[in-house]
Formats: structure tokens, sequence, C-alpha cells
């Protein structure tokens, strides 16, 4: 049996860790919050923009457009979004697992990481890191998101990638998050979706290939700050839920270490009297 | 009357910027400036930055949107722009100084400069004081 003092070391150990993770907790929940708002706001613009764009691409489905044909090369550029800091569950791990894990084979990648959690996993297992930008989801912006679109709809044009993939966390809601793998490049289209200008003749102007030559990367850097700010609340939802169950499981060491704790020292009472009352005896 | 007036939404990456009822909207796009009544033929159209002004009866609105595109349908117009802002929030000095920073980077023809960029801060910057005017 552990002495009390080793157990009353442990216990104000495990005391000052559930401090630091309630702590946590409460940071994130606030953060959580903020980051929710954000989403919501920006919710309707992207909801928006990826109805018209599948509604026009439905329409013009037989244009012969660069952005829905597809690169001739086979590599592939990723965007992965994770978070700087861990702590936070499975948010990191599950975003590169959908990685490793997935029909993606790893020599045609080249990696835009957004996030330093994700890079050094993935760096770790070999995937080439062509892009580093973990300051962007600190604060996403919808002008770096722009700068970024801007590079990786370079390489595509360029003819170095021929695909364009999003990794990010989907924020479904508080404690929903679902790791989710998109192809941006060339576009596609679900086609179930009605929409209600499904039967309307829609003009364009300039003409549909100029007008889609204009929308096509506005369409690219609203996915993907759609993605970043999903992203921030799904990191914030995942700390919050890793620290929620981190505190929880302290509560519970430590309500098992006061039981043990109250044993030894009982014993240990029980241990001086028997002590005491046998040297008693021995006298008289 | 009623079946002059239209929805009208206006929807940035941060916010609803505004949703309302309209008799009338111009706006700017890469073609020229355009406006829209009711029962407008469905149109797709790429805006350029400018003023939008939305008139409903007497009531006129109006509001710096840069970048963007708009959908037109008969009972219905929506912009969705990068950026919008309403002429109280803008601040005329910075406006100026990123007027005067762009025409300067356009002047030096530097070519380590993105000058297509530098022009649509110009424009951007000088759609900015206009509407303040």
């Amino acid at each position: 049996m552990a002495s009390m003092r080793d157990i009353k070391r442990r216990k104000s150990s495990i005391t000052s860790t559930q401090q630091i993770t309630k702590a946590m907790k409460l940071v994130s929940t606030v953060k959580l919050q903020k980051a929710k708002t954000h989403a919501e706001q920006a919710n309707p613009y992207f909801n928006y923009m990826f109805r018209t764009v599948s509604s026009m691409l439905g329409k013009t489905g037989s244009l012969d457009h660069p952005y829905l044909r597809g690169g001739e090369s086979d590599r592939k550029a990723v965007i992965v979004i994770t978070s700087n800091r861990g702590l936070a569950g499975g948010y990191n791990s599950n975003v590169v697992k959908l990685i490793t894990q997935g029909d993606l084979p790893r020599e045609q990648l080249d990696i835009y990481a957004v996030g330093n959690k994700g890079r050094e996993g993935l760096a770790h297992r070999g995937y080439s890191i062509v892009k580093d930008l973990p300051e962007l989801i600190e604060a996403p912006d919808y002008d770096e998101a722009a700068a970024l679109t801007r590079e990786v709809l370079g390489a595509y044009s360029r003819g170095e990638v021929g695909e364009i993939y999003l990794a990010y966390t989907h924020f479904k809601n508080t404690v929903v998050h679902e790791p989710k793998l998109i192809r941006l490049l060339p576009v596609e289209i679900d086609g179930a979706e009605e929409t209600e200008t499904d039967n309307v003749l829609m003009n364009y102007e300039p003409n549909e290939e100029e007008a889609l030559d204009l929308i096509i990367p506005k369409y690219v850097t609203s996915m993907l700050y759609g993605a970043l700010v999903e992203a921030v609340a799904s990191e914030n939802g995942a700390r919050m839920q890793a620290m929620d169950s981190a505190t929880s499981n302290a509560e519970e060491m430590i309500s098992d270490l006061s039981l043990k704790y109250n044993r030894a020292r009982q014993g240990s009472i029980t241990q001086e009297l028997t002590e005491i009352i046998a040297g008693a005896s021995a006298i008289s | 009357m009623a079946d002059n007036i239209f929805k009208v939404e206006i929807i940035t990456p941060d916010r609803v910027f505004y949703t309302g009822e309209a008799t009338m909207i111009e706006f700017n796009t890469v073609e020229g400036e355009i406006g829209v009544y009711a029962n407008h033929i469905p149109l797709t159209t790429v805006l350029a930055p400018g003023i939008v002004t939305i008139t409903n009866g007497d009531e006129i609105k109006e509001a710096a949107v840069h970048a963007g595109f708009a959908e037109i349908l008969g009972d219905k117009v929506t912009l969705l722009a990068e950026i919008a802002e309403w002429p109280d929030e803008i601040d005329e000095q910075r406006a100026k100084r990123a007027r005067d920073r762009a025409q300067e980077r356009l002047a030096a023809k530097d070519t380590d400069v993105d000058l297509a960029r530098a022009e649509f801060a110009l424009r951007k910057a000088l759609v900015r004081i206009e509407i303040k005017q």
C-alpha cells in the first residue's frame, strides 16, 4: 500500500492538472461561442455561392472549361486545415488520418498546410509540404484566403497540379464535428439538389465562359474561407470536449485517491493504537 | 404598385449585409452600370467596384460594393459581395491614403508590384471616396 505522503502528493498534482484543464475548457467555451457566431454569419454567403455555382454548372454541363475538365498533371494539391495547438482530442489526427488512409496516393500529393499540427503529422509520414501557413488559422481573413486561392489556382492553371482538394473539419453543431475531404477543382456537382432557379433560363454577362472564369476563383475562395471559420469553431468545440472529459477524469481520480488516502490514514492510526496498547500491556 | 417591388439581398462573407425590398437597384458590373426593375430577365453578372443604389419608393440607400457577383431573378436580386460597406462605415482619410499609395505603385511601374492588385485597390479607394461625397 502506498504511503499517505505519496497519495497526498499524487492528489495535489492531479488537482493542479484539473485546474488547468478546467481553465482551458472555459477559455475554449468562450472562443467557441465567438467562432460559432462567426461561422453562422458566414454561412448564408457560402450556401448561396454553392447553390449558384452548382445551378450554373448544372445548366452549362456541356461547357469545356479548364476549371471543369481537370488538369493533365496527375499531381493533386491538398489544402489541409488543422490547428496550431494540440490538446483538442482527436481533432488534428482525424484530419491527418483522412489523408493518410484515404484513396489519394502519397507520392502525388502537394500539401498546403494551414495549421502546424497537420503539417507536422503529414511531414512525419513523408508527404511533401509545399506551403506552410500557420497564421491563417489564428484569425481567418477573407483576403488571406483569397491570396492562398490565387496561389493554388496559379499552380492549377500552370498545369502543375491537376486537381485541388480541401481537407477540414466540418462544424455540424457544438458536439458533432466531422472531418471532410472535398474536391474543389474540377468542380464536383452533386446535381441531386433542386434549386428554385432550375427551370429559369439564366443569362450571363459577360458570356458564360468569362463569367465562370471570374466566379470560380471566388467560389474556391469562399469554400476555403468557409472551411477556415468552420475549422476554428470545430477546433474549439473539440478542445472544449476534450478538456471537459479530462476535468471529469481528474475528478474521478481525485475521489478515488481521497478514498485511498483516508483508508491509509485510518490504517496508520489503527496501527499506532495497536502499538501503544501493546506497549502499555507489556509494561504492566 | 405591389408588382413593381422585388426583394434585394446583399450578402458578404462576414454577414448578411442587407435584406429588404426595392423598386429599383443600380450597380456597377464589369460590363458597365446597370439598373434593375422588377421582372428583369434572369441574369448572372460579375460586379465591379462601385456604388449600389437601392431605391424603394422615395427611400434611397447607397452602399459601396467591391467585387463579387449578382444574380438577378424576376422577383429577387442577390448580390454576393466580397466587401460591402455603408457610407458611415468608411474612413475617408484611410481611403485617401489608400488611393495615394495605389497611385504611387501604379506610377512606379515596378515589375515586382502586382499591377492588377494595385489597380483594384485604387478603384476600391475611389469608390469609397466617391460615396462619401
